[in-house]
């Protein structure tokens, strides 16, 4: 039912664990079927320069994860805050209907850790 | 070559045919394809194997051959037992006792009858999956028509006190239904020894194939049809059998029926299965009694992780399984049986079932517990509730007192 890169980005998840020191954190739950998803991130002159995420949750909300931060690295914070969960899904070759809103979490929580960054560097996003 | 080694253990969603069972459905498909209604012989030959398949099915549970309705599987026969009974004894009253972790073929007939005027109360369960008859007794009303408790839950395997049950009915003179589609073919089940009226059966579950099952109905009980149409069945399920079907659930019920003793071996396999995962896994829990329960279940939460996710993982390494978790399922709602059981969200989500097998061997249960620790290990490693040492005192522990 998963496309392959969804079964690739779940077998070898990309930049998974904890950052020391994060610049921004965000941390979504899933409120459909109760998941959690944290992403850590890095920012060095507007770039997000490192990140990291870890994940409570199904296959498809492993693989969102792992693509959103894939997308994100290296991008300006202005870049990666307009990344939708459509094109994390796009990214991935598409994901089945039931399991659309995993990829929520992920735009979502990378949001949250831009906007936690911005926060805390007294500029609110 | 990397040819990755293949172990099934999802019996409870279904078994692989035997291949007897599929020997006996190939001459049906070839020879016996008249319509058992027809005069002529080959109607005769159609009808003969559909009587023989009958009184191998009747045999399985004790009933005489002319208490068997053959059904499109366990979910009709479910459907049928509930709704037809309840309609059939409307004027009598319109109370149905049920329990909260029936098989939703049960539950939501229930719902339907609830929409058409009947009342049903849903027991409870303990913490260890098993019906209390305490509660059972205080749920009895004047008007109560019918009492439907599965014999064998499909996710936990325990085995509610159906005989103690029975003998209640029977003494009140209430209508008694078990759902013995996880039970037969596994410990014994007779409808006698049980005190029931009725009683559910699918084929595919006994390595017999899918599409095909049945309801023992006690002589004497009336019960209203769903289906209308020919006078098949006497009436109770018109429609031109589905002799294949029925042919290899008779088959299926025969072999079941010798091999139950060799059933009980599996419980070797089980335990020895339960013990390597709560010994090599840490944070993981049985879910279901120990002792009341069929020899091929093993279901247990393992905590901080997520049971598709598991499942996905066990699948790359060619282990099947399933899982209660709300992300498996269509819904997103986790396990009702889980739950019920008292059992919160996020331990939910961890379950993981496995169910054996006559053809699961001690290799299997090795190479299951030789790769499952390092699966659990890089999941956990990945999830965010899981703080190794600091486990104890991890923020699911106020999520659980939340739901
Ligand atoms: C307890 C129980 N009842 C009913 C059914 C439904 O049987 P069938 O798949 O034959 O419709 C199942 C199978 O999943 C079951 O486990
Ligand atoms: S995270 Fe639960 S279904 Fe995807």
């Amino acid at each position: 039912m998963y496309s392959e890169k969804v079964m690739d980005h779940f077998t070898n998840p990309r930049n998974v664990g904890d950052l020391e020191n994060p610049d921004g954190v965000g941390e979504v739950g899933n409120p459909t079927c109760g998941d959690i998803m944290r992403i850590a991130i890095k920012v060095e002159d507007n770039i997000i320069t490192d990140i990291k995420f870890k994940t409570f949750g199904c296959g498809a909300a492993i693989a969102t994860s792992s693509m959103v931060t894939e997308m994100a690295k290296g991008k300006t914070l202005e870049e990666a805050r307009v990344i939708t969960n459509k094109n994390v899904a796009e990214a991935l070759d598409g994901l089945p209907p039931n399991k659309m809103h995993c990829s929520n979490l992920a735009a979502d929580a990378l949001k949250l850790a831009i906007d936690d960054y911005l926060a805390k560097a007294g500029q609110v996003g | 070559m990397n040819t990755v080694k293949k172990v099934y253990l999802d019996h409870s969603a279904t078994t692989p045919i035997r291949a007897e069972v599929a020997q006996a459905m190939m001459v049906a498909m070839t020879e016996q394809f008249g319509n058992p209604s027809s005069v002529h012989s080959f109607g005769r030959a159609a009808k003969k194997a559909l009587e023989e398949a009958r009184e191998q099915v009747a045999q399985l549970i004790g009933a005489q051959p002319g208490e068997i309705v053959f059904t499109s599987g366990g979910t009709e026969a479910d459907n049928l037992a509930v709704i037809g009974t309840a309609m059939a004894n409307r004027k009598k009253g319109k109370h149905i006792i049920t329990s909260s972790i029936e098989h939703h073929a049960l539950l939501d007939s229930c719902k339907w009858l609830e929409k058409n005027g009947f009342e049903v109360t849903y027991l409870p369960v303990d913490s260890n999956g098993l019906v209390r008859v305490e509660d059972l007794m205080a749920a009895l009303r004047e008007d109560t028509i019918l009492i439907s408790i599965m014999h064998v839950n499909n996710e936990v395997g325990t085995i509610q006190p159906i005989e103690e049950i029975g003998k209640i009915a029977r003494d009140k003179g209430i209508l008694f239904h078990t759902d013995a589609v996880q039970s037969v073919g596994k410990i014994p089940v007779d409808v006698n020894e049980l005190q029931v009226d009725l009683l559910s059966l699918s084929a595919h579950k006994i390595y017999g194939p899918k599409g095909v099952g049945a309801l023992y109905i006690r002589k004497g009980t009336r019960v209203e049809p769903r289906n209308f149409g020919g006078g098949q069945e006497r009436k109770r399920r018109p429609g031109t059998e589905n002799i294949p079907g029925i042919v290899g659930f008779g088959k299926a019920a025969e072999l079941a029926r010798i091999n139950l003793p060799e059933e009980q071996k599996l419980i070797i396999l089980r335990d020895k299965l339960i013990d390597g995962l709560l010994e090599r896994i840490p944070d993981c829990q049985l879910n279901g009694d120990r002792e009341k329960r069929i020899p091929t279940n093993v279901n247990v939460s393992i905590r901080f992780l997520e049971g598709e996710a598991l499942l996905l993982s066990m699948d790359l390494k060619g282990i099947a399984a399933s899982s209660g978790s709300a992300c498996t399922s269509g819904s997103l709602d986790p396990s009702h049986v889980l739950l019920a059981m008292g059992i919160c969200h996020e331990i939910a989500h961890g379950s993981l079932r496995m169910t054996l097998g006559r053809d699961n061997t001690e290799e299997d249960i090795d190479y299951v517990l030789d790769e499952l620790p390092a699966i659990v290990e890089r999941l956990r490693n990945m999830s965010p509730l899981y703080c190794c040492e600091k486990a104890a005192q991890c923020e699911v522990k106020e999520m659980c007192q939340n739901v």
